[in-house]
């Protein structure tokens, strides 16, 4: 279907109906229970799960498939969001506009960074493309301020031109990004005896988008362009005397990726009108590569699963404080429950990247394949086991010789 | 003429003359075996053939073009495949995708974009694959992957990728280099039966002399980054200058 083979169908389907469900699967605590605090439903986490998911989709494409190591995304990410921002100040609050831009600027960007970059391989190549970020974020937070807004980001202003919408910004609100009259931000709640479900439009557009950027990287995976790049990541000097010129090739998904990068900025200006330079910082870079690693680099699923575990830890771990420790443990002896919480405390709150780290370090190290590589064990197993229930000796015999 | 045809090759590293006037014409066609001690410059020449390295002096033509100054990837695309010590393959590809590959290289050239359409509907880019596999008798592998192989399936199926490509020229740099008898054998069969076709020039550099004396119709034997001389393997056999060479004395 699509184009796609049966097992990428699925994929497809299951990433759809998790996205389409995911306002109810990410709050399954009633809303003034204990455990409310980690329900995560709500749509300002949910847009981040989707945005940092097509940002990192986007990254293994470039990481997963060649194997080049680029340490300077995040400035896709920063450029397409300055470029969509721009749009609504200029031309309209149109989110499709303003993110076609941000798509655009990311990619044209990118065959800059790429094409000077990609002429050395490895380590250099990491720190070229660093280098070019931490340029880029210079310039945005000091020498580009008028275009960038410097320190304060780009904003807003009522006086903005907005030369297809202007009418509509002169009644004193600043106006919000929608899409044909769909304001990003509407939402609907639905009260389900003590839960409480939150649907929002800027959400389902998001998520919308990201079916559509995950559908595109399954099919640039299973593509002659995509076996292409494995082959380079595998072994460039064959390619080299097999006829094939890499660069082009590593240039093609440096750009796609980039461009992914800046859809992803795009959205997130779409979400919420403004940017900022910070956004562009080396650790918003890095955080890409952790997402990657951390679901399974070369995966299908794998990246969207590291943003929407890192994205988890970042806004709920690090919500949970002292005082909540000690409600947690109030059952215990007093001497014992302070010892308890004393001790987990270093994770939680501002120490969530501890945590994260230690997740990252057990994950490289026991599951080389991320998250996927554990589903799959899991799944093997279970499997095993079933099969053990009802086989026949027979079956057992070809498994061994497996 | 030759196909190829080396003329007053010099290179240098440094103070080492790594290879010192070196002219060499291969016919069209034929097998022509180059050996020489460790050291002889014979690795160094097939690199300057390849566009891995520039001569400082003198000219490469290969079909009537020069090679020189040409990238790789340039060069192959001229006719001329390579297959190096070590085995040099896809490994974490499955036999039949590294096979697809050298096959999309011919069909679309050195860069093509296609992105969106399937591996699996070029049906005539896994025809044209599966067909060579199934001249290798490696069809029943082709799902595998090809780092699982042995050494001398990965040696056969880097000949197939370069058979794939029909090339002119085939430059094999010590084919047979770290491999079990049985295997050596199938490789020298494998080319025997690619000589036998007449289609394709094969060039070869070799220390094994089994190897050579039982592929080669010329030899051209390198001392010191010079031809020493070049003929028949009959008439190399018994020349004191190669044993020479290869001894170190006066036989």
């Amino acid at each position: 279907m699509l184009g796609l083979g049966k097992k990428d169908t699925l994929l497809l389907g299951i990433v759809a109906v998790l996205t389409i469900l995911a306002p109810f699967i990410f709050n399954p605590f009633p809303v003034n229970s204990a455990m409310a605090q980690f329900n995560a439903g709500y749509p300002d986490l949910l847009q981040r799960f989707v945005i940092f998911g097509i940002f990192a989709i986007g990254y293994n494409l470039l990481f997963g498939l060649t194997g080049y190591l680029s340490f300077g995304h995040a400035a896709f990410l920063g450029v397409g969001s300055y470029a969509a921002v721009w749009m609504f100040k200029l031309l309209s609050m149109n989110v499709i506009p303003a993110i076609a831009l941000s798509v655009l600027t990311a990619g044209l960007f990118a065959v800059l960074i790429g094409y000077i970059s990609l002429r050395r391989s490895g380590i250099y190549f990491a720190i070229l493309t660093l280098a070019f970020a931490q340029m880029t974020y210079a310039l945005a937070y000091s020498v580009l301020t008028p275009i960038t807004g410097g320190e304060t980001g780009l904003q807003l202003a009522l006086s903005d031109p907005r030369i297809l919408d202007g009418a509509a910004s002169a009644e004193g609100n600043l106006p919000v990004p929608g899409l044909f009259g769909l304001e990003m931000r509407d939402s609907v709640q639905l009260a389900v005896g003590d839960w409480l479900f939150t649907f929002s439009a800027g959400y389902y557009f998001s998520g919308l988008v990201m079916l559509l950027a995950f559908y595109l990287a399954i099919r640039i995976f299973r593509s002659p362009f995509g076996m292409m790049l494995r082959a380079i990541k595998s072994n460039q000097q064959r390619v080299n005397y097999t006829g094939l010129n890499a660069r082009p090739y590593t240039l093609a998904a440096f750009v796609i990726s980039g461009m992914y990068a800046g859809l992803a900025g795009g959205l997130m200006a779409a979400m919420d009108p403004l940017a900022g330079a910070e956004r562009m910082y080396w650790t918003a870079s890095g955080e890409v590569v952790l997402m990657t690693i951390l679901g399974g680099v070369g995966t299908l699923i794998g990246p969207v699963l590291g943003a929407g575990l890192i994205k988890y830890m970042e806004n709920i771990v690090s919500k949970i404080n002292s005082d909540i420790l000690h409600g947690w443990f109030a059952f215990m002896p007093d001497g014992l429950e302070d010892f308890i919480v004393s001790i987990i405390y270093p994770f939680i709150g501002k120490g969530w990247h501890l945590t994260l780290g230690i997740i990252f370090m057990l994950v490289v190290i026991f599951l080389p394949g991320g998250l996927v590589e554990g589903g799959q064990r899991i799944a093997r197993l279970l499997r095993r086991r079933k099969s053990d229930k009802d086989e026949d000796a027979g079956q057992a015999k070809t498994e061994a010789a497996e | 003429m030759g196909i190829l045809e080396v003329k007053n090759v010099n290179k240098r590293f440094g103070g080492l003359q790594a290879l010192g006037d070196v002219n060499l014409s291969v016919a069209e066609n034929s097998v022509h075996a180059i050996i020489g001690p460790n050291g002889a410059g014979k690795s160094t020449l097939l690199n300057c053939l390849v566009g891995k390295l520039i001569p400082d002096t003198g000219s490469v033509m290969f079909d009537g073009q020069s090679v020189l100054g040409r990238k790789p990837y340039e060069i192959n695309q001229m006719g001329i495949s390579r297959v190096f010590q070590t085995p040099e393959i896809f490994g974490d590809l499955s036999v039949i995708e590294n096979m697809m590959i050298p096959c999309f290289a011919k069909r679309d050239g050195a860069f093509r974009m296609h992105a969106i359409e399937s591996t699996a509907t070029e049906q005539e880019i896994i025809d044209h694959a599966e067909q060579v596999l199934e001249e290798l008798n490696m069809a029943d592998k082709r799902h595998m992957q090809a780092a699982w192989m042995s050494r001398g399936d990965k040696r056969r199926l880097e000949i197939g990728m370069c058979l794939a490509q029909d090339p002119k020229l085939l430059l094999l740099d010590e084919p047979t280099a770290g491999m079990a008898r049985a295997d050596t054998n199938n490789t020298i069969d494998l080319l025997k039966q690619i000589r036998d076709e007449g289609k394709i020039t094969i060039a070869i550099i070799e220390h094994d002399m089994h190897v050579v004396f039982s592929l080669a119709e010329r030899i051209t034997v390198l001392a010191q980054g010079r031809p020493l001389v070049e003929d028949t393997p009959e008439n190399i056999k018994g020349h004191p200058k190669v044993r020479e060479a290869y001894l170190g004395e006066t036989a």
